[in-house]
Order: C-alpha cells, then sequence, then structure tokens
C-alpha cells in the first residue's frame, strides 16, 4: 500500500539516499535497520511527505504522496518522532485532540464526537486515566504512548465523515525510533502497544531504529539501510543475519531466535578490528 | 468524571461514535471561552471607564453620563471624553497588541523567553525615532507626526532585515537563524542609537531617553485612528493562527503531519506580531514586560490553548497597561513617570517570581 520506487534524496547536493525501493503490504510491519546516519529518519520524512524526492516515487495506494492534499493523507498517514518536546505545556487530552486537525475545517471546534474519538485512541494505548495530566509531568513512556494515541485520533471518522469517504482504507503510522530515548520498561510497553494496534486494528507501519531486538519482536519485514543504500530487504527471518550485521555495523554477532521471547535476538559479540570508531567501512 | 470510554469499550478498528458521547465531562471548548472572554473583557471593559475618572480633577461618572447636562456644559464628560478617553485607549490598544504578538512570537519561535521586541522590532523602531529627534527632521511632514512614521518605518525595517536572512539560506523558515539574527539586530541597532546618542546634545538625547522609556500620553483620538488600520490588519491575521499554533507546539514535523500548512503559518505570525508590535510601539514607545507577563500569566490561569491564550492575552495586556498608566499617572503627581518604568517595575519582579515557581 505504501510504496518506495528509486527515491533519490539529497540536502543541499549532499546525498543521503540512493535509490531505494521497498513495499509495505497492508497491515505490514517494516523496519527500516540501520546505523546513525545512514538516512533512516529522512527516509521516514520522505514517506510521511515531509520532504519530497529528488527523484523516484512514493505513493499510497497507487498515487503519488505529492498529489494527495495534506489534509487528506493527514486522515490516513501520521507520524510518531522521537521525541516530542513541548515549547507550552498542554493536557493529555489536548494533545490527543490536535490529531484531530485535518478533520476539522477552518476556525471549527472540536465536538463530542472528537472528544470521543480522541478518548478511544487514548483507551488504545492505555493512557486513558492520564487524559488531564500535563503532558510535560509524564514519564518518557507515557509521553510516547500519548503521542502514538495523538497520531491515532487523526485516522478516527466522525459519523458524518463516515458517509462520504470509502471505507476499509487502511491506516499508515510511521515511527522514527520510538524507543530509542526509553528504558527498558518503557521500551517494553511501547512495543505491546504497537503490536496490540497491529494485530487489534490492523495498523500498518514503518517503524525506523537502530535497535535490532526492537524490530525483530516486531517487523515481520526489514529494509537495511547503509549510507543511503538497501544493503538488504526482505522477511526478518531471511535478512537477520550474522553476515548482514557485520555489513550494517562493523560487528560480529550471535542472531538467534529466543524460545521465550518468540522471536530473533541479536547479541553483539565484538567490534571489528580494523573499524575504528566513527570511520566505518567506506567513509 | 463518569462513564468516558475504558480501555475496553474501544479497541474496534474504527469504533462507531454515540452521538452525545463525551458531553459527560465540562471540556466545551466554547463554554471555556465564554467564561474567559467574560471575565478578562470585563476587566478590559472596566478598566477603560474607571480609568478616566482617576485624575488630578477628581470627576464623577454618573455626571459624566448624565444626559440632562449638555456637553458643552458638562466639563466631567470633557475631561473624560477628551483629556484621559484617548489615553485609555492608546493603553488598551497597545497592551492588547504587545500582549497577543508576545504568544504569537513565543509559539513561532517555541520559546517561552521570547518577546515582541526579541527580534529586532522595537530596536528598528527605536532608531527611527532617534534619528528623527537627533537630526532635527521636520516633527511633522504635510501633518503627519514624523517620530512614529520613522519608529514604524524602522520597526518594519528590522522585521524585513530578520525575516530575510531566516529565508535566504534555504527553503522554508528558519526560526533559529530569525532568533539569532533578532538579538543581534538588537544590539547592533542599540550600538548605533548609543553611537549617534554620544554625539548628540542634551536636549535631544533627554527627549530620545523618554521616548524609550515609553508613553501614552497621546493628545487626542488621531494617534489611535493612525494606528488602527495596522493593527486590525494584524489581529485579523491574529485571528487565523490559534489552531496551527497549537499543533506547532508539537514541533515543525508534526504539526506538518497533521495536515498544517507549517510555512504559511510561521510567516502569517511573523508579519501579524511584526505589524501589531511595530503599531504599538509607533504609537507608545517600546514598552517592556507586557508582551511576557501577560502571556505567561494567562497560561498559569487558562491552560495552553493559544483559541483561549490569545484573546484572553489581549484583554488582560490591555487591563494591565490601562492600569499602569493610572499607576503612572498618579503615583507621584503631578510628575508623570513613565508607563514603561511602571510595567518594568511590575512585571520585572512577577516574571522572577514565575521563573522560580517552575518545578
Amino acid at each position: 500500500m505504501l510504496q518506495a520506487t528509486d527515491v533519490r534524496f539529497a540536502y543541499d547536493r549532499q546525498p543521503v539516499l540512493h535509490e531505494v525501493s521497498f513495499d509495505l503490504v497492508a497491515g505490514g510491519v517494516l523496519g527500516i535497520l540501520g546505523p546513525n546516519g545512514s538516512g533512516k529518519t529522512t527516509l521516514l520524512r520522505l514517506l510521511g511527505g515531509l520532504l519530497r524526492p529528488q527523484s523516484g516515487r512514493i505513493a499510497l495506494d497507487g498515487s503519488d504522496l505529492r498529489e494527495i492534499p495534506h489534509a487528506t493523507l493527514a486522515q490516513r498517514m501520521a507520524i510518531v518522532p522521537q521525541e516530542t518536546q513541548l515549547a507550552f505545556d498542554y493536557s493529555v487530552l489536548e494533545i490527543a485532540l490536535m490529531g484531530r486537525y485535518p478533520h476539522l475545517r477552518a476556525f471549527e471546534v472540536e465536538g463530542p464526537e472528537d472528544i470521543a474519538l480522541a478518548r478511544a485512541a487514548l483507551a488504545e494505548t492505555g493512557t486513558a486515566e492520564l487524559e488531564d495530566r500535563s503532558f510535560m509531568t509524564l514519564s518518557g513512556g507515557e509521553k510516547q504512548r500519548v503521542v502514538i494515541a495523538s497520531a491515532l485520533s487523526q485516522f478516527g471518522r466522525r459519523a458524518v465523515d463516515a458517509a462520504d469517504t470509502s471505507d476499509g482504507q487502511a491506516e499508515v503510522l510511521l515511527l522514527d525510533e520510538p524507543t530509542a530515548s526509553l528504558d527498558l520498561g518503557y521500551q517494553l510497553d511501547v512495543t505491546a502497544t504497537l503490536r496490540r494496534l497491529n494485530t487489534e486494528r490492523s495498523t500498518s507501519m514503518v517503524i525506523s531504529t537502530h535497535d535490532l531486538n526492537f524490530a525483530a519482536a516486531l517487523c515481520d519485514r526489514v529494509v537495511l539501510l547503509r549510507q543511503g543504500r538497501v544493503l538488504a530487504a526482505g522477511p526478518i527471518g531471511d535478512v537477520l543475519r550474522p553476515d548482514t550485521v557485520r555489513a550494517l555495523y562493523d560487528v560480529d554477532a550471535a542472531v538467534e531466535r529466543h524460545e521465550a521471547a518468540g522471536h530473533l535476538t541479536v547479541v553483539p559479540l565484538t567490534r571489528r578490528g580494523d573499524a575504528a570508531p566513527g570511520g566505518r567501512a567506506g567513509r | 468524571m463518569t462513564d468516558r470510554p475504558g480501555p475496553d469499550a474501544s479497541p474496534a478498528a474504527h469504533p462507531p461514535v454515540p452521538a452525545g458521547a463525551g458531553r459527560t465531562r465540562s471540556f466545551s471548548l466554547r463554554r471555556r471561552l465564554t467564561f474567559t472572554l467574560a471575565g478578562f473583557g470585563g476587566l478590559a471593559l472596566v478598566s477603560l471607564l474607571v480609568a478616566p475618572l482617576i485624575g488630578p480633577t477628581p470627576i464623577a461618572l454618573g455626571r459624566v453620563f448624565d444626559p440632562a447636562i449638555p456637553f458643552a456644559d458638562n466639563v466631567d464628560a470633557q475631561i473624560f471624553f477628551i483629556a484621559r478617553l484617548p489615553r485609555a485607549l492608546a493603553g488598551m490598544l497597545v497592551g492588547a497588541s504587545l500582549a497577543v504578538a508576545g504568544v504569537v512570537f513565543q509559539a513561532l519561535l517555541r520559546n517561552p523567553l521570547a518577546t515582541p521586541f526579541t527580534l529586532g522590532v522595537s530596536a528598528g523602531a527605536s532608531l527611527g525615532a532617534m534619528l528623527v529627534i537627533t537630526f532635527g527632521l521636520p516633527m511633522a511632514v504635510a501633518g503627519v507626526p514624523a517620530v512614529p512614521v520613522a519608529s514604524l518605518i524602522g520597526s518594519l525595517a528590522a522585521a524585513g532585515i530578520v525575516y530575510a536572512m531566516a529565508t535566504l539560506r534555504r527553503r522554508g523558515l528558519s526560526t533559529t537563524v530569525l532568533l539569532l539574527a533578532g538579538v543581534t539586530l538588537n544590539s547592533f541597532f542599540s550600538a548605533i542609537i548609543m553611537f549617534v546618542q554620544y554625539s548628540a546634545d542634551f536636549a535631544q538625547t533627554f527627549q530620545t531617553v523618554r521616548w524609550l522609556m515609553g508613553n501614552l500620553d497621546v493628545s487626542g483620538f488621531q494617534p489611535i485612528i493612525a494606528a488602527l488600520p495596522l493593527t486590525g490588519v494584524a489581529f485579523v491575521m491574529f485571528a487565523t493562527l490559534p489552531r496551527a499554533l497549537n499543533l506547532l507546539t508539537l514541533g515543525r514535523d508534526s504539526a506538518a503531519a497533521r495536515g498544517v500548512d507549517v510555512l504559511r503559518t510561521q510567516r502569517v505570525a511573523f508579519l501579524s506580531a511584526s505589524l501589531a508590535t511595530g503599531a504599538a510601539v509607533s504609537l507608545a514607545g517600546p514598552i517592556g514586560f507586557i508582551g511576557i507577563v501577560i502571556p505567561h500569566l494567562v497560561r498559569l490561569l487558562v491552560g495552553a490553548d493559544h483559541r483561549i491564550v490569545m484573546p484572553a492575552s489581549a484583554c488582560l495586556g490591555a487591563a494591565f497597561l490601562v492600569a499602569c498608566d493610572v499607576v503612572a499617572r498618579t503615583a507621584m503627581a503631578p510628575v508623570e513617570l513613565p508607563v514603561g518604568v511602571i510595567t518594568a517595575l511590575t512585571g520585572g519582579p512577577f516574571f522572577l517570581w514565575l521563573l522560580m515557581r517552575r518545578p
């Protein structure tokens, strides 16, 4: 449903992505893996329509992102950044209601339906009882789940709108390193929330991360990105191997299926001797 | 806190929404807005009515509005309407403009410490006014007083320079460059002002310093009427901003991903806040602290939603400046203090207290 074809992108002639192609199927969870600086965040911003590729094409259900109006796109696709820092303090419910923006006309005020949808979204991420709390006082994991709820409330349809939009259009959540700034417990909270959204709502997701174990716990397919090029892509069981981990991070690692976890796990063993810090192959 | 949807009431893919759900709690924005506006608006109105009653010559509100006395014989009404009302109206216009401009600049820069003067608008205005005063240019050209016009031109030129800097090197608007360019321009213009002042004579320096202190001593309604069109345009633009500014608080990408046209919002915010500030400063000089104290006080009282913060700040800013001006006129009567001194003397300690109570 979300398709990237030969996408190239450069910031001020500094190339970031070279001919990146992949396909997210409806209901799938696609991981974009790679070291820092490999172009993951740029790719995610391209997928979300925040940047335009210099060449190539990104399409949602066959239509080029450039041809989809901002508000229409925002009703089907939402972005969760790595961290959300507020300049001013809003309540949790107010944050969730901000997801209703693409559904409101100019000067329209959120109605009871919008409030109910925002509350339902909070409930889906297990943050319903926080709605009166100030966002700034939440823990990192709570914040991230509230931001996910705000993204979910972008998808909610009011009874009035449901009639005139073609139903059954799937929704896509783009998550940029959603657990990178969280400690272990909160990482598991967010992982569980995302997994539940995928199984219960069949929300499609693209997750950028450098955390291989987090990716292994959630993603069914992955794209390995190194210096802006696709190193390998496919089902996670096929792609996540010791040799691909070595190529990606210059690290020797054991990749094994963990019975209790129920998915592949990666245990880093040694840094490859010839790779000085910051001096990865090809730099 | 009654029947809000629990965690087990919702997970269906697109949950059907029962009509009237959510009415159980009082999150009605319209009601909050009505209550807030009634409160702060009432305060502004009271200040407008009470301020002209206070002064060296005591007058009575009953006599001012007594229809039995013809205006020509009603000294109380003459003092109220001719001598003192323009000053109160100027205070309302300037207070409202600076307070909302402060809110908008803080949201645009995502920085709670921004003020209407952060981006160099006031320094530009001061430079313009100082040049006219010092170089003895005609104080009025074709009946238009030169100092307000020069300060308006100075403020808009400063805004133009800062905006050009922030958009020159990249697509979009860099708020970091905006902030740094504004702060730099402020110091640079201040240096020019000091340089010129150093060589100016005593009377001109005195006049410039007086202007820099801020003063609402307008003579009649003309200056207010002259400032109204610009202020009006700014406030019409303000009206389109609140919801987009709320989302901008989340960050540029998050706002854009929710359908906000970020660049357009930033442009409208910058232009409207600069216009309002420029008009206010040309009318009364750079009156400090309103643009930072009022927005923070309002957020403390009503929350962060700009749909409420912006109108509430306008009302409270108006009431606060009119009240400060009453103090400025009466505290050391018959000597009049510059109102900028009063706003800074009351606003400064209050703001320090605000900073300290932050966890």
